[in-house]
């Protein structure tokens, strides 16, 4: 059995390559296989028509909205989630969590149930001048619907990870609980939000179902990039595979942001002694 | 170069599997072939298993129509796959197993005739034209197509891109109104969810889809919806391992009963 | 000026009444789980009572007593906690550390920088003032803290082990760093080294069981212990019974011994015989002559002590001889077996229990 490169035991039998090859040949190859399809002499052109630009600026925009809003939203439920102790706190969790699992169309009919016009608060809102229907507003309340639990994951591994005990000092030093919360919490979980809001906001540029089923489709103002690839793709097959790639390398640019910072920050010189596993474990939960 | 065989050799093993998928309705053809037999000879007489793939717009009337034919015809299986017609074309490029293609319109007809994909020529089997959905209580008030132009008025229709779209472009041209839709949905289905739901003031969508929608939606035709008649093809998949199965279909739906269910939906006589 | 503590948990069985004067320095000692930490937790804020009272110059820090339910947050007390692992906050530097507890109390950031910086004065640490907590050594590191601590200025500084983490040549220096700015300051140690608490204490207190056992000046508990943890952080043997007239009876063991006392002690009273181990005699078989204490036990444990060997002996090895390792090789100790210890009366004190 080969050793590590440092003379470190592995301990990976040797056909679990085999297997985890297979797995990536699985992720890889369709992407490959798309690549293979782009017509590269009409690439450019057809990323930068006008509907195009349009989608994927609305895109990045009320992506970073919605990244905005589930920090806002995603920081104290997670919180809340990690440090509260109160009845039905596991069950607050599996809500926040619906999200993950739920099929987005579920989601969008469930906003739309909500915030439509015939809806829950929509009626109310209406009245107060407020129409989210067919709004950029819908898109982003329907990507921050997905993509919170992200966040809320991400951040409540962090807090878990980090213990209370900084805090608990920073109290005993005079810190009141605000204090501790800006001066001590949040920048010792920066890695861990951060993941978190790269998640979310990758999370919300894919978003679709929910927006298709509750925001509708309109250029520039609903027709995000993931809806005029769909859209495209009933006419122009190149277009939509073109804006694929872009959506593809998007995403990457996004994942390798999320998880190369928190590796570039553990490079920092190594602490030495005790401190040293408070303090990799404070940054554990974003590897 | 070993292990560009080694890929090779999976790429060739992922298309049998993928191959194998494709093929497993197959088998069931001989063992439902004995009921067939029992009239053995008796003129006009067909048997065995297709699979119909029809526009979504199709998906009552031919659910219908398969279950009608299954009953004529003791010994025959019909297997229905509705989607857009878009989706079923790349499909049946793809090698999926269809014996009888059902589109919405002909342009989509028309990408697998020149493919030549097709077993003859396609026949027209029915007609569908817009019509204004509102809901049951009609909030903006809509009587006419000229009203869905009125500001204020939130009406969605179908993108360009797709038929109903296609539909609704050629409609408001020949009305000479120009309409400002708060959506444009790539499919009709999620127009009239957007009336159905009371998002939308107004929705154009297909007369079927109306008739179809029963009294969630008020449907209000109009005019101009004669300037943009969709048409219906049908036609026997190329690929098919039945064909004679495939036409007595084909035949049932262009015949008087398959028009007498059709008409019943609200489509027109092609 | 004073501080009090009086406090109950029920769930960790722990119920524990201190009082501190102006400028003292209080030793807490016990065994793993005896309930320091709670006893530190609880007057930090950090651990909820579920009955007491604690007052600190004058200021209510809880008050549970039936009916009463006043509660002041930890960030209210001025009792600044040192733990046993530095915690300096990684993401600011030493000297953002150390002016944590001024800022938090509202000072202006040059002046927090000024009281900080007089702090790293105070513990030799200016130099390391622009670094990252990671940047420092486990005995850097903990100055600091120290550091930190002070210069939040808190009217009782809660120690818990700050020395347990340090390697051996860090924590001679810690140690002399804390005498020097323990002195004049109200203080509670948690320390597990005896060491600790007569350099740095002038008092002990000895927790058993969620429960104080003995408390007093921590010379006194040492020559004198009333318990038998504090026996064994002098070193001593310690056997509890009933005062008799020529020493103590405990259990089947009659111990000859002196009566450590002014007058002599009235006979039937609790009290305790405290021996060292090297004035017991280890022999294979009874030995006679009289006035002696001889009795048979058998051996639990050898280990090496020192120069010589200790030799535990008794249900709990809770009896030790120090004897020679070439008597040791003499005699064939082995543990399990059977031997006799002898001691001399004279080196058994008796005093009440």
């Amino acid at each position: 059995m080969k050793q590590d490169r440092n003379g470190g035991y592995g301990g990976v039998p040797r056909w679990i390559y085999v297997l985890a090859a297979a797995g990536g040949l699985f992720v890889v190859l369709p992407l490959a296989a798309m690549v293979v399809k782009v017509n590269w002499a009409h690439f450019i052109p057809l990323i930068t028509s006008e509907a195009s630009l349009q989608a994927l600026g609305l895109s990045l925009r009320t992506s970073a909205a919605s990244t905005v809003l589930c920090i806002v939203l995603g920081i104290p439920l997670a919180l809340v989630l990690a440090r509260g102790s109160f009845p039905g706190q596991r069950f607050l969790r599996s809500l926040v969590l619906l999200p993950l699992v739920l099929p987005p169309v579920v989601g969008g009919i469930a906003l739309l149930y909500t915030f439509g016009r015939q809806g829950l608060l929509g009626r109310t809102l209406e009245v107060a001048g407020l129409q989210i229907a067919f709004s950029t507003t819908a898109v982003i309340l329907a990507q921050t619907f997905v993509a919170l639990p992200f966040l809320v994951v991400s951040l409540e591994g962090a807090l878990r990870t980090a213990g209370n005990r900084y805090e608990a000092v920073a109290a005993t030093l005079g810190a009141g609980p605000t204090t501790v919360l800006r001066r001590v919490t949040l920048p010792l979980v920066l890695p861990g939000l951060a993941s978190g809001a790269v998640l979310s906001f990758a999370r919300s540029l894919g978003e679709f179902g929910a927006t298709l089923t509750f925001a509708g489709s309109l250029q520039g103002v609903t027709r995000t990039l993931p809806l005029e690839i769909y859209l495209q793709r009933e006419t122009d097959a190149d277009a939509a595979v073109a804006l694929s790639l872009v959506l593809v390398a998007v995403a990457v640019a996004v994942v390798a942001l999320a998880y190369r910072s928190p590796r570039a920050a553990q490079r920092a010189p190594a602490p030495s002694g005790a401190r040293t596993t408070t303090a990799a474990a404070a940054g554990g939960a974003v590897r | 170069m070993s292990t560009r065989t080694h890929a090779r050799t999976v790429v060739i093993t992922a298309a049998l599997m993928l191959g194998l998928a494709a093929c497993a309705p197959a088998p069931t053809q001989p063992a439902s072939q004995p009921a067939a037999s029992q009239s053995p000879g008796a003129p006009g007489q067909v048997s065995g298993t297709i699979t119909v793939f029809a526009a979504a717009s199709l998906k009552a009337t031919f659910t219908q129509l398969a279950s009608d034919f299954e009953a004529k015809n003791p010994g025959t299986k019909v297997t229905l796959s509705f989607a857009g017609s878009s989706d079923l074309v790349t499909q049946i490029t793809q090698g999926a197993p269809a014996d009888v293609f059902a589109s919405a319109d002909t342009k989509n007809m028309t990408k697998l005739a020149d493919a030549k994909l097709l077993d003859g020529a396609a026949k027209n089997f029915a007609t569908n034209v817009l019509e204004i959905a509102v809901p049951p209580s009609n909030p903006a008030s809509i009587a006419s197509f000229a009203d869905l132009a009125r500001p204020g008025v939130k009406v969605v229709v179908c993108a360009s891109q797709v038929p109903c779209g296609a539909a609704a472009d050629t409609v408001e041209k020949a009305a000479g109104v120009t309409l400002a839709p708060v959506s444009e949905e790539s499919s009709v289905t999620d127009v009239l969810g957007k009336v159905t739901s009371g998002e939308a003031d107004a929705g154009l969508v297909y007369v079927t889809d109306v008739k179809g929608a029963g009294d969630k939606v008020m449907g209000i035709p109009f005019d101009e919806s004669g300037k943009a008649v969709n048409t219906y093809p049908i036609a026997t998949v190329g690929s098919s391992r039945n064909k004679e199965l495939a036409a007595a279909f084909i035949a049932m739906v262009t015949g008087a009963d398959g028009q007498k269910t059709l008409s019943a939906a609200g489509f027109g006589a092609s | 000026m004073t501080f009090s503590v009086q406090a109950a948990v029920a769930g960790r069985g722990f119920d524990v009444s201190l009082a501190l004067g102006e400028a003292e320095t209080v030793a807490v000692m016990g065994a793993n789980g005896a309930g320091k930490s709670t006893l530190l937790n609880v007057i930090a804020g950090l651990l909820y009572p579920d009955s007491g009272t604690a007052e600190l110059d004058g200021r209510t820090l809880f008050d549970l007593t039936a009916g009463r339910g006043r509660w002041t947050a930890p960030h209210r007390r001025g009792t600044a906690l040192l733990a046993q692992e530095p915690l300096l906050f990684p993401h600011l530097s030493v000297l953002e550390n150390v002016a944590f507890g001024p800022r938090s109390a509202g000072a202006s950031k040059q002046a927090a920088r000024e009281t900080a910086l007089r702090w790293l004065g105070e513990v030799e640490a200016t130099e390391l003032q622009s670094r990252r907590p990671a940047e420092l050594s486990g005995g850097q590191a903990q100055r600091v803290a120290v550091a930190r601590a002070l210069a939040a200025d808190p009217g009782l500084l809660l120690l818990d082990e700050p020395m347990a983490a340090l390697d051996i040549q860090a924590a001679p220096l810690l140690r002399r760093l804390l005498k020097r700015v323990l002195a004049g300051r109200r203080a509670i140690i948690i320390t597990h080294d005896v060491l600790d608490a007569l350099m740095l204490a002038d008092r002990v207190v000895i927790l058993e069981d969620g429960r104080i056992s003995e408390e007093g000046p921590t010379r006194e508990v040492l020559q004198r212990p009333r318990s038998r943890f504090a026996a064994g952080l002098a070193g001593l043997n310690f056997v509890a019974g009933h005062i008799t007239e020529h020493g103590l009876q405990a259990g089947g063991l009659n111990l000859y011994g002196h009566h450590d006392a002014a007058a002599p002690l009235p006979t039937g009273q609790p009290g305790v015989a405290v021996f060292p181990p090297s004035a017991v005699s280890v022999f294979p078989s009874e030995a006679h002559g009289s006035p002696r204490n001889s009795f048979a036990v058998t051996i639990t444990d050898l280990e090496p002590r020192g120069d010589g060997i200790r030799v535990r002996a008794g249900e709990a090895g809770q009896l030790s001889a120090d004897i020679t390792p070439a008597a040791s090789v003499d005699l064939g100790l082995a543990p399990g077996m059977q031997v006799y210890f002898v001691i001399k009366a004279g080196a058994v004190a008796i005093y009440p229990g």
